[in-house]
């Protein structure tokens, strides 16, 4: 389509200015060999130049750039990746020393909590001990109350009965008869008290 | 004489005559643009190359880009073994580039639009390239011409053809990108002669159209300097590595 344009202007253009061609003789001032060899001349004396000055002082200093950035580049990935593997250490011994703690805490709680233990029973026993002492004491003198008890009784009711005897009858009873006649009531109705 | 839109192709002397014995030498406007790329070329990438900071700054990126880009160009057509090459196809496409470029300019002169000009790169492109192949394969380079896995009747018109692809290279390279530069400069300037003669009523849809044009040209000037390039790669990866 650009190429039907481009024809069909120049078309154009020939109808509006007469003169386009008229004027010229040559046409296509390309194909005019008048200045060829000025051209081939400086063509390869300014190429020459430009590529002498690119290849031997320009394109090395850029090369070397570019290779200069990629090695620092480099350079600068491996020591982040050195640090990261340092850190990554670092991180595993802090993780180990942190178990490693932990077990300690958990033996000194158990050590702790088994002597504790170890005092509690200690201290109970003791005051086992201590209470069953005293149990028995008491029991003791419980037993030596019972035992001593009738003897106490029968005394008082014989010396109760022969005062009753005596304001009753205003005589005196030998002592002795009524502590046998209250022994022999003991003795047949005491089961009946003192059974333990 | 605007008008014409062959005469931005001209050539006039610019200063003196010179004469070299009975060659005429003489200082052009197309040397003028010459020297005026080439000179850009250099004091662009001399300023890019001069500080090498880590973070480039933008004319070092610049230089830095380019670098990569050609690299890169070559070592994806020709391979490793163009390295030593390097260099001069790197400053063929800046040259071309930068003369292309130049010549959308308005008031300058394309350098490249000129035949001659283009040929003679072309030419010393080939001529290279052909010593290069004789100079790696002996006379196993003329294998070039005979494609493996070819039927034996036809081999003959196959090595013809291949002979007549092979010497047609420096014109195909050179009518390229002399034919492109010219009808690209002649149309704008047609349109702009629209403009012109078309006046204030009609003369805004030419108008746009060169607008349009100048985008296009900037394409085809950056691309044409890249096929030239490219395919100086691609005759180079020829004679360096035969594949056939």
């Amino acid at each position: 389509m650009i190429k039907k344009i481009f024809f069909q202007s120049i078309f154009f253009n020939f109808f509006i200015y007469k003169d386009v061609f008229g004027a010229e003789s040559g046409g296509m001032p390309q194909l005019n060999p008048e200045f060829w060899i000025s051209q081939i001349f400086w063509l390869t004396l300014t190429f020459g130049i430009l590529y002498f000055v690119l290849s031997k002082l320009i394109l090395p200093k850029i090369s070397g750039n570019l290779e200069l950035r990629r090695s620092q580049i480099q350079e600068n990935i491996e020591a982040a990746e050195k640090q990261r593997k340092d850190s990554e250490t670092k991180l595993q011994e802090f993780d180990e020393i942190i178990k490693k703690s932990k077990i300690e805490a958990k033996n000194i709680f158990k050590v702790a909590k088994d002597e504790a233990l170890k005092d509690i029973n200690l201290k109970k026993e003791t005051l086992d001990k201590q209470i069953d002492q005293e149990i028995q004491k008491a029991e003791a003198e419980i037993n030596a109350l019972k035992e001593n008890a009738p003897e106490k009784i029968n005394k008082i009711a014989i010396e109760t009965s022969s005062e009753l005897v005596k304001t009753l009858i205003g005589a005196d009873v030998n002592s002795s008869s009524i502590s046998a006649i209250v022994d022999d009531l003991s003795k047949r109705n005491g089961g009946k008290y003192y059974d333990n | 004489m605007a008008a014409n839109p062959m005469t931005q192709f001209e050539v006039y002397r610019i200063g003196p005559e010179i004469k070299v014995g009975a060659f005429d030498i003489s200082f052009t406007n197309a040397s003028l643009f010459m020297v005026i790329s080439s000179l850009a070329i250099l004091i662009i990438f001399n300023l890019g190359s001069k500080k090498n900071s880590i973070l480039p700054n933008k004319i070092q990126l610049l230089a830095e880009l380019s670098y990569s880009f050609v690299s890169k160009m070559i070592s994806d057509t020709a391979g490793s073994k163009a390295k030593p090459y390097f260099s001069f196809i790197f400053s063929l496409f800046m040259f071309v580039l930068f003369c292309n470029m130049f010549g959308m300019i308005p008031y300058t002169f394309t350098v490249t639009s000129h035949i001659i000009v283009t040929f003679v790169l072309a030419a010393f492109i080939f001529i290279g390239v052909t010593i290069i192949g004789f100079a790696k394969h002996g006379l196993g380079y003329l294998k070039l011409f005979v494609p493996s896995g070819v039927p034996i009747v036809l081999l003959p018109l196959i090595v013809i053809i291949e002979i007549i692809s092979y010497l047609s290279r420096p014109i195909s390279l050179s009518v390229r990108l002399f034919a492109n530069m010219m009808a690209g400069h002649t149309m704008m300037k047609v349109f702009g002669g629209f403009v012109i003669s078309l006046g204030i009523i009609g003369g805004w849809l030419p108008l746009s159209f060169s607008v349009a044009l100048t985008g296009l040209e900037i394409l085809v000037a950056f691309l044409q300097a890249y096929v030239f390039a490219i395919l100086t790669c691609i005759y180079l990866n020829d004679a360096l590595n035969l594949h056939h």
